[in-house]
């Protein structure tokens, strides 16, 4: 049994050590919300926040989060900035297929919370690890820069 | 995707019939379906206790004042759900608000895409093509019924009410009642045999904002793609296939895999063997544990640079004639010059962020699938022959896609057949879900088929355009498909020759021609935009070049060609203005060399132009850095979702351009995850400005037509900055650098 902290919960899975946190999350926990995307940290669609970072969950053994903070998709809305960047994402109609963005989210979330006014420079540093097959990055830099106007 | 090309002659009719079948339906046990959670979306409405008015087969008003939607087509990003809800919306005057849209379930005899004859799916750009009428008529039909309920109940004219979302009023009486006020006594009043669409002046919702349906669910992980079906009891399944195309299973060692915790059952399957476990992450560890001995006596083995050199000899042969007018022969033997050249494009893999999936259940009644559904009538044939079941015991769930770009369409139903065949080997003893992990994805094939062009243009003395000759080599989507019948006609796969044998330049004496080489036995697929993903570059990159031979403007250059063609014109001069053709490029940073660059194209029926802007820096590295886009679809029946569209295939196409190359060697796939196989990031995309031109013609594609012109107006951005045009994708910087 490993004990990890998701969502503010502690939650007990009975897996091999190895296994990601990603289908811990997926498959154990019924938290779908953090897609699979390529296994090997190269999409950025399954980025959950630990410890209030930014960590691709498909290639981080679940033994090496024991005891430190999840925070997935399903709880963005919980914090103040989450709220701001689900708001502008929904306002600007950034999705198309839909399947990367709680990665993208989870990306600028992060991004926001350290850099409450990121330049483009910023942004693309900050996102160029999450692919958008549908190519939305147009509308995920402008949902960024509204998020961080609200903010102000 | 099938195209215009397969239209239904008798879509009045069939609105007629399905009319007839549904109308008037009173469904007191049938409600809204149970809010997303974590249960698994299914077809059939959870029973509940509130009466709905269901005058068709794609409208359900419930006492709630909920308006339910029932789309059709997938949504795998392009915005149908949105867009379909908006048609049927628009006639009912809903409060867009309370709109809310319905996957439909697999039904050709109600659900029949009206372009496909009696197949139901999505593709070819078409969902709202074909629904136009269609939901414009079931709207109105639901409206017209409120309305005489309205009229019965106030005991006044049917002519003095008005509807206004979601709002039925009686002005003079000042009386007024909701939609769902109205429900139950609209289900009992009869179907009027005709009614009146709005005129388009009059529309509140179309042309005008109407936010995306799911863009609540798609951002806060509540969004159900396939991947995330649980079912009790339920296995993942991960396959092992084969290295190479072709190649059989001799036999296999699964002692090692079975030792892995949670691995419950190994079976061979047609394709491979599959390990199934109670768990994903089990599943991949117990095929990673498998050992296959695979029979490659009759795999392909030719890799890309091999299958190219053929492609380049057959080039040298005439071809099967694929369009022919005027005299070609005669207008290059009379020719003052010759302009020549040959253009190469590689196999690309689609490469949706899901990659393929599906979940497949046997019961009682026959299996039930959980999919984002895209050929729903192929998928049924297919697993009632697999199970000897009757199609319709096939209940289908369409769910979201996770992209699709053509590859949820496969021809042959392979990732759904493959499901299917697993839950056979276990003798449907547990619902299987198939997971192919991104490998597994990125080397099934399924390609967009690798192509050689080969071009040649005839100019008199003064540099007019007197003859044009287009020769493609490239492997047959269609040959062998169940949809060769209807659009391989002698021996010309139509969406192989597409934007080529219908090149809408004024040119007196023109042959294409084709040949499709049967023994590459790589499995090649549609891909977002098909046939115009490499007819557009191979056409409006020659033409380009063929202006610059004549020392034409290239814009001029194609207005003077497009005479007859108003539409190529519009979006053309539409394009050229918003992107101030005519004005220099600023010059960039010192060593780097600037271009801009313009195509245009027809893809679907629908016109898009556009100008690219690049820079070119001294170590041949491309930077695009903005792209003006006009666009011609018809009646824009969601402007920002056109928007959208277009943004996103300017990054799509530019991924491809930039980027795409599946590559084989000895037969093998040699990219197998984002590493090899670049996708565009957000550092790379460029500023989009999308110009919409208007237009009282019907509604026509938008999913696709934004992919074609981006790589040709790049390439020709990229021969302005360096004299230089890419004849080979993706483009190369070291055939750039300074």
């Amino acid at each position: 049994m490993i004990q990890i902290n998701v969502n503010g919960k502690l939650r007990q899975v009975d897996v091999s050590p190895d296994t990601p946190l990603l289908w811990v999350l997926r498959d154990s926990l019924g938290l779908t919300g953090t897609k699979y995307g390529c296994g090997q940290a190269l999409c950025g669609v399954c980025t959950v926040h630990v410890d209030g970072a930014p960590l691709r969950a498909c290639a981080t053994p679940v033994s090496a989060v024991a005891g430190r903070k999840i925070t997935t998709i399903e709880t963005a809305d919980q914090s103040r900035v989450g709220k701001a960047v689900q708001e502008a994402w929904r306002t600007l109609d950034v999705v198309q297929c839909g399947y990367c963005q709680s990665g993208q989210i989870m990306n600028a979330v992060a991004l926001l919370g350290r850099n409450r006014k990121p330049s483009d420079a910023d942004i693309d540093n900050a996102m160029s690890g999450a692919l958008c097959r549908c190519a939305t990055y147009v509308r995920i830099r402008a949902a960024i820069h509204l998020a961080a106007k609200s903010l102000a | 995707m099938p195209n215009r090309n397969i239209e239904n002659a008798s879509r009045r009719n069939f609105l007629q019939g399905a009319a007839g079948l549904t109308l008037g339906f009173y469904l007191p046990a049938i409600a809204a379906p149970a809010a997303a959670g974590k249960a698994a979306p299914s077809a059939t409405p959870a029973s509940a206790d509130t009466p709905t008015f269901a005058p068709n087969a794609f409208l359900r008003v419930g006492v709630d004042n909920s308006v339910t939607v029932i789309a059709k087509h997938l949504e795998m990003g392009q915005g149908s759900y949105t867009g379909l809800a908006t048609i049927l919306a628009e006639e009912l005057d809903a409060d867009w608000k309370t709109v809310r849209v319905e996957g439909a379930p697999a039904d050709a005899t109600r659900y029949n895409n009206l372009f496909w004859g009696p197949a139901q799916g999505t593709g070819g750009s078409n969902a709202m093509a074909n629904s136009w009428d269609q939901l414009r008529q079931a709207g109105a039909t639901g409206r017209a019924m409120l309305v005489s309920a309205a009229a019965r109940r106030w005991k006044v004219p049917a002519k003095e009410i008005t509807v206004r979302e979601g709002i039925v009023s009686h002005p003079p009486s000042k009386r007024r009642l909701h939609f769902g006020e109205l429900a139950e006594a609209a289900a009992s009043e009869a179907v009027p045999a005709k009614v009146a669409l709005k005129d388009p002046k009059d529309f509140r919702l179309v042309g005008k904002h109407a936010p995306r349906k799911d863009s609540v669910d798609k951002t806060n992980g509540r969004a159900i793609f396939t991947q995330d079906i649980q079912l009790p009891g339920m296995r993942v399944a991960v396959v092992a296939h084969p290295p190479r195309f072709g190649a059989t299973v001799r036999g296999f060692d699964a002692k090692a895999a079975r030792r892995v915790k949670g691995v419950t059952d190994v079976v061979q399957i047609p394709t491979g063997v599959a390990v199934l476990a109670t768990d994903t992450w089990s599943a991949k560890k117990g095929r990673d544990a498998l050992s296959v001995d695979w029979d490659e006596s009759r795999a392909f083995r030719l890799g890309s640079e091999e299958i190219l050199a053929r492609y380049r000899e057959m080039a040298k042969l005439p071809g099967l004639v694929a369009h022919k007018s005027g005299d070609a022969d005669q207008a290059f033997a009379a020719a003052a010059s010759i302009v020549k050249a040959a253009y190469d494009f590689p196999y690309l893999a689609h490469a949706a962020m899901e990659p393929m999936d599906c979940v497949i259940q046997l019961n009682a009644q026959g299996c039930e699938v959980w999919n984002g559904e895209q050929m729903h009538t192929g998928d049924q044939s297919q697993l009632a022959g697999i199970f000897g079941l009757k199609p319709e015991q096939v209940k289908i769930n369409m769910l979201y896609a996770g992209g699709s770009f053509g590859r949820r369409a496969s021809t042959d139903s392979d990732y759904v057949v493959e499901a299917a065949q697993i839950v056979k080997a276990i003798g449907g003893t547990a619902p299987v879900k198939l997971v192919w992990l991104r490998e597994d994805d990125m080397r099934a094939g399924y390609y967009r088929p690798m192509f050689h062009h080969a071009l040649e243009a005839a100019l008199d003395a003064n540099g007019k355009l007197t003859g044009w000759r287009h020769r493609l080599v490239g492997q047959s989507i269609l040959a062998g498909s169940p949809f060769e019948s209807m659009m391989v006609k002698d021996g010309i796969d139509k969406v192989s020759v597409e934007g080529a044998d219908n090149l809408p330049y004024a040119i007196p004496n023109k042959l294409v021609d084709l040949h499709s080489p049967p023994d590459i036995k790589v499995p090649v697929l549609w891909w977002r935009s098909v046939g115009s993903s490499h007819t557009a570059y191979a056409t409006e990159v020659f033409l380009d070049l063929v202006a610059r031979s004549a020392k034409k403007d290239p814009v001029a250059l194609r207005l003077e060609l497009l005479a007859g063609h108003p539409r190529h014109a519009g979006v053309l001069k539409l394009a050229a203005e918003k992107s101030d053709w005519a004005t220099p490029l600023k010059s960039g940073a010192p060593g780097s060399r600037r271009g801009r660059g313009v195509a245009v194209h027809e893809s679907f029926s629908s016109y898009v132009a556009q100008v690219a802007e690049v820079t070119v820096a001294a170590d041949g590295s491309i930077k695009v850095d903005r792209v003006v886009c006009a666009v011609d679809c018809g009646i824009a029946i969601n402007p920002d979702n056109i928007r959208s569209q277009v943004e996103g295939a300017v990054g799509f196409a530019l991924s491809a351009a930039l980027h795409g190359e599946i590559t084989l060697k000895d037969g093998v796939v040699v990219q197998g995850n984002f590493d090899g196989y670049q996708l565009l990031r957000i550092d790379e995309m460029p500023k989009v400005e999308v110009h919409i031109l208007p237009s009282s013609e019907r509604p026509t594609g938008i999913g696709e037509p934004g992919v074609p012109p981006l790589a040709p107006a790049v390439a020709n951005a990229i021969a302005a900055a360096t004299g230089k045009y890419p004849t080979r994708l993706p483009f190369r910087a070291e055939e750039f650098r300074v």
